[in-house]
């Protein structure tokens, strides 16, 4: 799993692209915000789903404590690149994963770490809403139970109030929390999902396209959120729309038919992109 | 002539039908009009209105001829035969003239009945004779309208539509006809039932023994119909086999949907359908010939006394009889389970167990519930496997291992063998058969409520 890959030559010449970017970006930020270390750090991922290819050679490093945004294309690769980063690649048979990911310094592809145990380390929020059909105290006291940081009680009573309220959810919630989390709007079932992650307290944050299944004002909702949870966690988020990548991140990565091909700080990518593809995508000339 | 070959030729005339309905718009087409429907619709048209009337005339003639002829025959007999004489005794007689006129002759029968013979053998073929010249007269005559009526702006497409869908509400209407039939049989038998079984003590009594004296000065017991007993049976025999069934059944469904991959699942979900697909007399051989001795002598060994009719041997067995019923509704249910539950469960670091434990099992467990509902009410409607293997004695016991006896095994052993078709002991089946109908009925209208709940869940 961490042999590199190297068969594909366009992937090779893209590499050395993302590899430079990845490393000026690196350097910027270091210079710029000495106080975020690199939480996440990936080195020649390359994904395969059965024969084919999804991913060529991606190296990145994500800061800590920070939003870091993906764009690019449908189909270019930023689910599968998420899903690398807390294992959930292993849940599909035909995909293998090549390469190597640090967290905290760790590979988490090592044969020792255990991917149940590292998932409680990296949270997920996925495109669409999906609580539990339990109740809205049970969706969230699921991850603490089956971890055994807390036995039902004070203790889980204590979890689930700061989780909801980290999500902004406890005003809403805090007189209905044995109902169904399935009965609440879309927009509270995102948050309810946000905070069924924060519950096993994770260090970092994956979500795939959280807001696009919500109407704007629940997605303010959840950017303010995402805002605030960065002060605690390293977020990483997938999204479609530039604007939420320009309000909610401080860096971000473009990736096109499953390379890396630059990864800077939001403004200046936004405003000063150094390649043409991500100029082209940004303006909305493909994509 | 019969009537099979009666609806040959009804089949032909249609077919005529079609082709000079056909024929017809085909003309009317060439000389120059605009037809509202193709050619072949006025065919259909012309065929349906030969056929149809004249195939439900022979049905509703085959169906009255006998009774008619029985009223017509019983009205020409002598008064000495008929008159002051039970409705038993005129059936009787007209056994016996149907015997001398099939030519069946024991003993000398009287005049009056070689008469009445003769006549009968004269009614029959008359009989069949008009019912040919109808039946063509009735498929001419449908020819003939359905032609008069074609017309180049005639809507013959429309038209065979219209007799469609109506030929589709005959059908369904007599679908649910004939089962509201069955039902009013099975209530009035169950009333003249209960007319001379108190209710109460039919449903509560904790005696059934229901051989009554056939002669009035034959010696035998005067009858008991309390069904606790056999109620009990059945519900015993049940629970044996949903236990032996729920757990096979359910958890080969997790690992079928959950651990094994396309090829096994390819090879084990077809025979696990084949479980389903075996006569229930062969589960019942295997049930008497090798589960019942092993059980035996298994107990044996161990020092247990066991019946060689034991409620485990039939319940066992028809637990495996019922295990494809739970297996594909459990399947279906943790299936239709979204993938972003299990997505959603897998992000927060659970294991494959606690998933399936913990979000998989009871968000499908309305589905579940649903197909083990029906299985239920299989397993206490089947009655091959439970004649064969469990025993005839209502006993009322927690043993599994002795032998007792179900509502379908008694409805059997009432009805079978010589009885007089009006005693307590015969009619008890059908009250029998009530509470099983109803009993069932009720089961599957929850369990299919309690499924369609569950399908709207993930909408
Ligand atoms: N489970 C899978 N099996 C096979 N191929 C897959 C699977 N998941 C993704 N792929 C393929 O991998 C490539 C990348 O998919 P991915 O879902 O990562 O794209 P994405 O960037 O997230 O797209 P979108 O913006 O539409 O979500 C696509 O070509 C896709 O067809
Ligand atoms: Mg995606």
């Amino acid at each position: 799993m961490t042999t590199l890959d190297t068969t594909e030559p366009s992937g090779m010449i893209m590499t050395k692209t993302a590899d430079n970017t990845g490393t000026l970006a690196k350097a910027a930020t270091a210079a710029r915000a000495g106080e975020h270390e690199t939480k996440i750090s990936a080195a020649g991922v390359s994904v395969f789903y059965g024969e084919k290819q999804a991913l060529f050679d991606v190296t990145i490093d994500i800061p800590a404590r920070q939003v870091m945004a993906f764009i690019g294309p449908s189909g270019c690769g930023k689910s599968t690149f998420l899903r690398c980063i807390n294992r959930m690649n292993d849940t599909i048979d035909i995909c293998s994963v090549k390469g190597r990911i640090e967290i905290d310094g760790a590979d988490i592809y090592d044969p020792k770490i255990d991917p149940v145990l590292l998932r409680a380390r990296v949270g997920m929020v996925f495109q669409k809403p999906n609580p539990f059909p339990k109740s809205i105290y049970d969706n969230i006291a699921y991850g603490p139970r089956i971890h055994g940081v807390a036995k039902a009680g004070s203790a889980m009573d204590e979890i689930v109030e700061t989780s909801l309220q980290r999500a902004g959810l406890w005003n809403e919630v805090k007189d209905r929390l044995h109902e169904p989390g399935t009965g609440l709007s879309g927009g509270q079932q995102q948050r309810l999902c946000i905070a069924r992650a924060i519950a096993v307290n994770p260090d970092v944050i994956l979500m795939d396209e959280p807001c696009s299944a919500l109407d704007p004002i629940a997605t303010a909702k959840v950017e303010e959120l995402i805002d605030e949870l960065r002060t605690r966690y390293t977020i990483v988020i997938v999204t479609h729309s530039m604007q939420q990548a320009a309000r909610v991140s401080q860096k971000a990565a473009f990736f096109h038919l499953g390379n890396l091909i630059e990864v800077d700080e939001t403004d200046r990518m936004f405003t000063n992109p150094t390649d043409q593809r991500t100029q082209d995508y940004i303006t909305g000339r493909f994509g | 002539m019969s009537v099979s070959l009666l609806f040959a030729i009804i089949m032909a005339l249609a077919l005529v039908g079609y082709l000079l309905g056909r024929a017809n718009a085909s003309a009317l087409k060439s000389s120059g009009n605009t037809l509202h429907s193709i050619p072949p619709y006025h065919g259909y048209y012309v065929a349906l209105w030969c056929g149809l009337p004249a195939f439900v005339l022979v049905l509703i003639w085959q169906a009255a001829q006998s009774s008619v002829i029985d009223q017509l025959l019983i009205a020409s007999l002598p008064a000495h035969l008929t008159e002051g004489v039970s409705a038993a005794r005129i059936s009787l007689v007209l056994g016996e003239i149907k015997n001398v006129a099939a030519g069946r002759l024991f003993g000398t029968p009287e005049p009056a009945v070689l008469a009445a013979a003769e006549r009968y053998a004269s009614m029959q073929s008359t009989a069949s004779l008009a019912l040919v010249v109808c039946t063509l007269a009735v498929a001419v005559a449908g020819i003939a309208f359905a032609r008069a009526r074609l017309a180049p702006d005639f809507r013959a497409r429309n038209n065979v539509d219209n007799i469609l869908r109506w030929l589709l509400i005959i059908c369904s209407v007599l679908a649910v006809l004939t089962t509201l039939g069955i039902i009013l049989s099975l209530v009035i038998e169950s009333l003249a039932f209960f007319s001379r079984v108190p209710v109460l003590e039919f449903l509560f009594g904790m005696n059934w023994s229901p051989q009554t004296p056939i002669r009035a000065d034959q010696v035998a017991s005067t009858g008991a119909f309390g069904a606790v007993p056999v109620f009990w049976g059945t519900i015993f025999i049940s629970a044996i086999a949903m236990f032996v069934a729920l757990p096979v059944g359910l958890f080969s469904a997790i690992y079928l949907v959950e651990y094994a991959d396309k090829r096994i699942r390819s090879i084990v979900k077809p025979l696990l359908e084949i479980l389903a697909g075996i006569p229930t007399i062969v589960y019942g051989f295997f049930a008497v010939l090798t589960v019942a001795p092993f059980i035996r002598e298994f107990g044996l060994s161990l020092g247990l006394d066991v019946a060689s009719n034991s409620a485990l041997a039939a319940g066992g067995v028809m637990g495996i009889m019922i295990i494809p019923f739970i297996s594909s509704f459990s399947d279906d249910a943790i299936s239709a389970v979204p993938q972003s539950m299990r997505d959603g469960a897998y992000a927060l670091g659970a294991t494959k167990a606690e998933t399936i434990r913990q979000v998989l099992l009871p968000a499908a467990l309305p589905g579940i519930v649903g197909g083990v509902l029906l299985a239920v009410s299989r397993a206490i409607g089947e009655t091959m496997i439970v004649v064969m293997a469990a025993g005839l004695t209502a006993t009322l016991t927690a043993n599994p291992l002795e032998g007792v006896t179900t509502v379908t095994v008694q409805i059997v052993t009432l009805l079978i063998g010589d009885t007089e078709f009006d005693s307590p002991k015969t009619l008890a089946a059908f009250g029998l058969g009530l509470v099983l109908f109803i009993s069932t009925l009720a089961l599957n209208i929850v369990a299919l409520q309690v499924v369609k709940r569950y399908r709207e869940r993930y909408e």
